[in-house]
């Protein structure tokens, strides 16, 4: 396998993007990517993209996106793992330029999601979650999550105000990222005072509806000096999958693929989940988060409501996680949040992060998570 | 709106609770599969899920899928049944402030939903105190 590098990142503001169309949002994106680069020519592109079809009825991605960024006849895929879909697309990508089946390949991730009602929407991410024997019961991602919260809450004694405080954490951090749909802070009370969608969980434990896209360019590692910006190199790839129905996990308050998918991605780097100096996770929920930091084995089983709470987990603190306001506050473009996630991690390992760059950063980990934890993928990157 | 076969398929494990008991190592699938997901076997017995269990957590929903937009709120939870196996469901009859960790349910034969006055109705089972 080849070593393979990023060499260049794109993203632009995200929120509800009414004036733009999916197709738009993705090539500003792109083309970010492509200028901070300085490259124009690619070999290959791979977009991911939860669900087209159920949020704006278009299919066929990888050739409309191809087209429309001016890069007609390149072999084009689009890939799906619900919301792991960016980082699902960042491995295909990474795979094939390891391989040496492409040299410049454009990693997108993009989801354009008001095109559809918020009932609409509801449904259509519902789709990650088993139709059959979950979705028919009328159970949502929210009633999901919070299921996971209230089992954890019982098991662990993890607190409401805990689960509040990754959303304020998330929110400091945010207000310092000019990009995130909610670029502002809230507070605790703020969070428990707001609307109950699946109790215990409110509106403000949620991450939002968001348009946007994320991109980044991947080269093979000889080349990366070629290019204009300091590169990047995925050290490690690692991806897991588990059952999608809740039910049928062995432990309800516990993300099985992220433990495989993290352990995968850094014996590839040959490194400990200590040798990090950030973390950018998928924290579509507040109780996700807390269960995140415990699968990546931050801190023990059950110590993750405690961990935010001591601020271990803020920027600042001993493993700052989501510096760039995580889905929650910078949004959650089901599809691109992968890409974007990587987007952060170089910023921050060039030190162009601004306001929430943390200090000498120089190895970052990316996790990305499908439904209720059946798809992880995480990737480690290494300052060049 | 989907063909009634979608929903006729799944009528043996929504009406009856039919499951498969893995032959070699006793692992019960619900719906039924064709792999055992613990030893990797291909061969089950027809069995039927035990109808009680207790709640290993629940939660309210609030804001609802279309479908269920009119029932909103209501509650669901995953139950651990007698035989082992958990199974997700709504938990009706019961007052949200009933509802903990722990509390004994049992099955029961229910309406869920329905595809407009002219379309299929769907039946399946939910939890109710035992």
């Amino acid at each position: 396998m080849r070593d393979v590098a990023i060499v260049g990142v794109g993203m632009t503001k995200w929120g509800e993007l009414w004036e733009k169309s999916l197709r738009t949002i993705f090539v500003e994106t792109a083309l970010l990517a492509l200028d901070d680069a300085g490259v124009d020519h690619i070999d290959s592109m791979i977009v991911g993209c939860m669900s087209s079809g159920l949020f704006t009825g278009q299919e066929h991605l990888g050739s409309l996106l191809s087209d429309y960024l001016g890069k007609n006849p390149v072999p084009a895929a689009r890939v799906e793992s619900a919301c792991s879909s960016g980082g699902l697309a960042l491995r295909q990508g990474f795979s094939e330029v390891a391989s040496g089946m492409s040299d410049i390949v454009l990693v997108g991730g993009v989801e354009k999601m008001t095109d559809v009602t918020g009932c609409e929407a509801t449904y259509a991410l519902g789709t990650a979650a088993d139709q059959e024997y979950e979705g028919y019961h009328g159970l949502t991602f929210p009633a999901l999550y919070a299921m996971m919260a209230v089992a954890h809450m019982h098991k662990y004694g993890t607190t409401r105000e805990q689960l509040a405080m990754v959303a304020v954490k998330n929110h400091d951090n945010g207000s310092k990222n000019p990009l995130a749909q909610f670029p502002f802070k809230i507070s605790v009370n703020a969070v428990l005072n707001s609307v109950l969608v699946a109790d215990p969980l409110r509106i403000l434990d949620c991450s939002p509806i968001t348009d946007g896209a994320a991109a980044v360019i991947l080269c093979p590692a000889e080349m990366a000096g070629k290019f204009k910006k300091p590169a990047v190199r995925i050290a490690g790839s690692g991806q897991a999958t588990d059952t999608i129905a809740l039910s049928s996990r062995k432990d309800l308050c516990w993300i099985e693929s992220t433990r495989v998918a993290a352990q995968k991605a850094l014996a590839m780097a040959g490194r400990t989940i200590d040798d990090m100096h950030l973390f950018e996770v998928h924290d579509c929920f507040t109780i996700a988060e807390i269960m995140i930091t415990e699968a990546l084995g931050l801190v023990p089983k059950g110590r993750g409501g405690k961990a935010v709470e001591e601020g271990l987990t803020a920027i600042g603190g001993k493993y700052p996680v989501n510096p760039s306001g995580g889905l929650k506050a910078k949004g959650h473009p089901v599809g691109a949040t992968g890409v974007a996630q990587a987007v952060e991690v170089v910023k921050q390992l060039r030190g162009e992060a601004g306001a929430r760059q943390i200090k000498g950063a120089g190895r970052g980990l990316t996790q990305n998570m499908g439904g209720t934890g059946g798809s992880s993928v995480v990737h480690v990157l290494e300052a060049m | 709106m989907p063909t009634p076969s979608k929903y006729w398929r799944e009528i043996p494990q929504r009406y009856r609770l039919e499951a498969g008991r893995c032959t070699k190592c006793g692992y019960v699938a619900f719906p039924p599969r064709l792999v055992c997901p613990a030893c990797g076997n291909r061969e089950f017995a027809p069995t039927k899920l035990a109808e009680t269990g207790a709640l290993l957590t629940y939660t309210i929903v609030r804001v609802a899928p279309g479908a269920f937009e009119d029932e909103a709120p209501y509650a669901v939870g995953i139950a651990e049944l007698d035989g082992g196996v958990k199974l997700t469901a709504q938990v009706v009859d019961c007052d949200f402030a009933d509802l903990k960790v722990g509390m004994r349910v049992k099955l029961e034969f229910r309406k869920m939903s329905e595809d407009g006055p002219a379309g299929v109705i769907y039946y399946g089972y939910k939890f109710v105190k035992e």
